[in-house]
């Protein structure tokens, strides 16, 4: 091995073993990054999780086609045929004037009032599922045909509410983009304060270095490993949070979707993400330690580059 | 060789600016032994300090083994003082570190191979009698025994020049004189030396040339005589 490698190898180690040697202090540290990242990780599996549900919600949007008055059931009959031999429709059903005329009175609760009016007030109703491969502008597109057809009335499609969600979406993903920035400068700024802590503990030593012709590299190297020790550490602590919380949610998680006659399930990071967590982690830690340590030394005097 | 002409260090602030040293000149030559002596506040420390480019003069030009101190860049300050060995006043050790990690400081720096340290820092410990004490933190030591891991860490890279700053200020006169012998004979290996010191007797005993500078002023050169 050579002498390079051995001595980071070497300074790796004491960037470890000074950790170990304060270990209220550096698990202190840890759940704060830890804490931290967590925020922006956890709402980030949140986000993943509410656009998979909505996603769902998108698939089951259908087409209620509302026929005209004098439309009779062998013609509503005949447009449902013609309907469902399209490509772009899984299925339609039929409903009736006098069925929906029940349904109505049985879920309304205004049975009495209905029997007191002289004629059926409800139209023949279509309701068409399109395909569940159809972008939500292409179910547009099929609402607008739909309504072109004789003997319909009405066409509407009610998916306003799942746009307003998409839109929600959205806005809460930016928001989580913003969340994260932030909350990985105020990252920096923890391990940025730590490796200042530990600077001023060691300025006789790097006065030392110096003085025996320690370049700036030499000076860096260890806090810029316990800068990376911490930052990957917090990291791992993150993941396990959000772990930890996924583990403890997806229980009535998965309750609640079976109330709803879903078999909906949590998912947690994954191996990239969790992957990207934990390397972000370190990254800030690096690059926290290296801002921390620059500032540092020419606070000290070091004559650097 | 180690050549100033007309260097001068002012430290700005205050009522008054305060110059440590005026006009400075004087050569040194490969292989010589030298003192700078004066009271204290004379200057010997400064110059030191200019030699060790811990600070640049603020006028004047610093030759130092054909390099000019003045446009030395400051990536290549390290790199310069590995070519230095240093003694300080105070020795400057790391009390959290052993004996041989103290001496063993100017090698690792440098990248010397992990082989060639055990090796060379032993016979650094060796020259300085502190063989055997590898293991020991340097406070557990003599105010004598830590002037000597200090002047073993200053040699154990076989420098060129070796600047001593009162190196035995707080020793008594037998361990002085040991010292002192120490650095004779590490000269008469070739090594150029520089000490700073007001110890007139050691002056006396080694009959060496010795610049005695007052209020920053050269006023003696013995070896100009």
């Amino acid at each position: 091995m050579s002498n390079y490698l051995l001595r980071h190898l070497q300074t790796l180690l004491a960037s470890a073993g000074q950790m170990a040697r304060a270990p209220v202090a550096t698990l202190l540290t840890l759940v704060v990054i830890g804490i931290t990242l967590a925020l922006p990780a956890g709402l980030y599996v949140a986000l993943t999780n509410m656009e998979r549900v909505s996603a769902g919600w998108d698939r089951g949007a259908q087409i209620s086609l509302f026929l005209k008055r004098d439309t009779s059931d062998a013609a509503a009959l005949r447009l449902a045929s013609q309907i469902r031999s399209m490509h772009s429709v899984t299925s339609v059903d039929y409903i009736s004037r006098e069925a929906a005329l029940d349904e109505f009175r049985r879920l309304s609760g205004f049975g009495p009032a209905l029997n007191a009016l002289g004629s059926n007030p409800l139209p023949a109703v279509l309701v068409v599922r399109p395909g569940s491969d159809l972008s939500p502008t292409a179910v547009e597109v099929l609402r607008t045909d739909l309504a072109q057809l004789p003997g319909v009335d009405l066409a509407e499609l009610d998916v306003a509410w799942l746009k307003r969600l998409a839109a929600i979406l959205s806005l809460a993903e930016r928001a989580v983009w913003i969340l994260a920035v932030l909350l990985a400068a105020a990252v920096l700024l923890i391990i940025g304060n730590t490796i200042r802590l530990a600077i001023l503990s060691r300025v006789t030593e790097i006065e030392i270095i110096q003085l025996v012709g320690g370049t700036p590299a030499f000076v860096r190297r260890p806090f810029l490993y316990y800068g990376l020790f911490h930052g990957l550490a917090g990291g791992i602590f993150a993941w396990l949070l959000v772990e930890g919380a996924l583990l403890l949610l997806s229980g009535p998680a998965r309750e609640l979707a079976g109330l709803y006659g879903s078999s909906f399930a949590l998912n947690g990071l994954g191996v990239v993400s969790s992957l990207l967590l934990t390397a972000g982690g370190g990254l800030l830690g690096w690059l926290g330690s290296r801002m921390a340590v620059d500032w540092q030394l020419r606070r000290l005097g070091s004559r650097q580059p | 060789m180690i050549e100033l002409s007309h260097v001068s260090k002012r430290y700005p602030g205050g009522p008054g600016d305060y110059t440590a040293l005026r006009d400075v000149s004087f050569r040194v030559d490969n292989g010589e032994m030298i003192f700078i002596t004066g009271h204290s506040g004379a200057g010997k420390s400064t110059l030191l300090r200019l030699l060790t480019l811990i600070e640049r003069p603020t006028r004047g030009q610093i030759v130092v083994n054909r390099k000019n101190l003045e446009r030395l860049p400051n990536r290549r300050i390290p790199h310069y003082r590995r070519e230095l060995g240093v003694i300080f006043q105070d020795n400057k050790l790391l009390f959290d570190r052993t004996v041989y990690d103290n001496v063993a400081l100017p090698l690792v720096v440098a990248g010397a191979s992990h082989r060639e340290i055990p090796r060379r820092v032993r016979a650094a410990l060796d020259l300085v009698g502190l063989l055997g004490k590898e293991k020991l933190t340097p406070i557990v030591l003599s105010g004598g025994e830590q002037q000597r891991v200090g002047i073993a860490r200053a040699v154990v890279h076989r420098p060129t020049l070796l600047l001593a700053d009162e190196p035995t200020g707080n020793l008594d006169m037998q361990l002085s004189d040991a010292i002192f012998d120490l650095f004779q004979d590490l000269n008469n290996h070739g090594v150029t030396v520089a000490i700073a010191t007001h110890d007139l007797r050691q002056i006396q005993r080694l009959r060496k040339r010795a610049l005695t500078l007052q209020a920053g002023e050269l006023v003696r050169d013995t070896g100009a005589q």
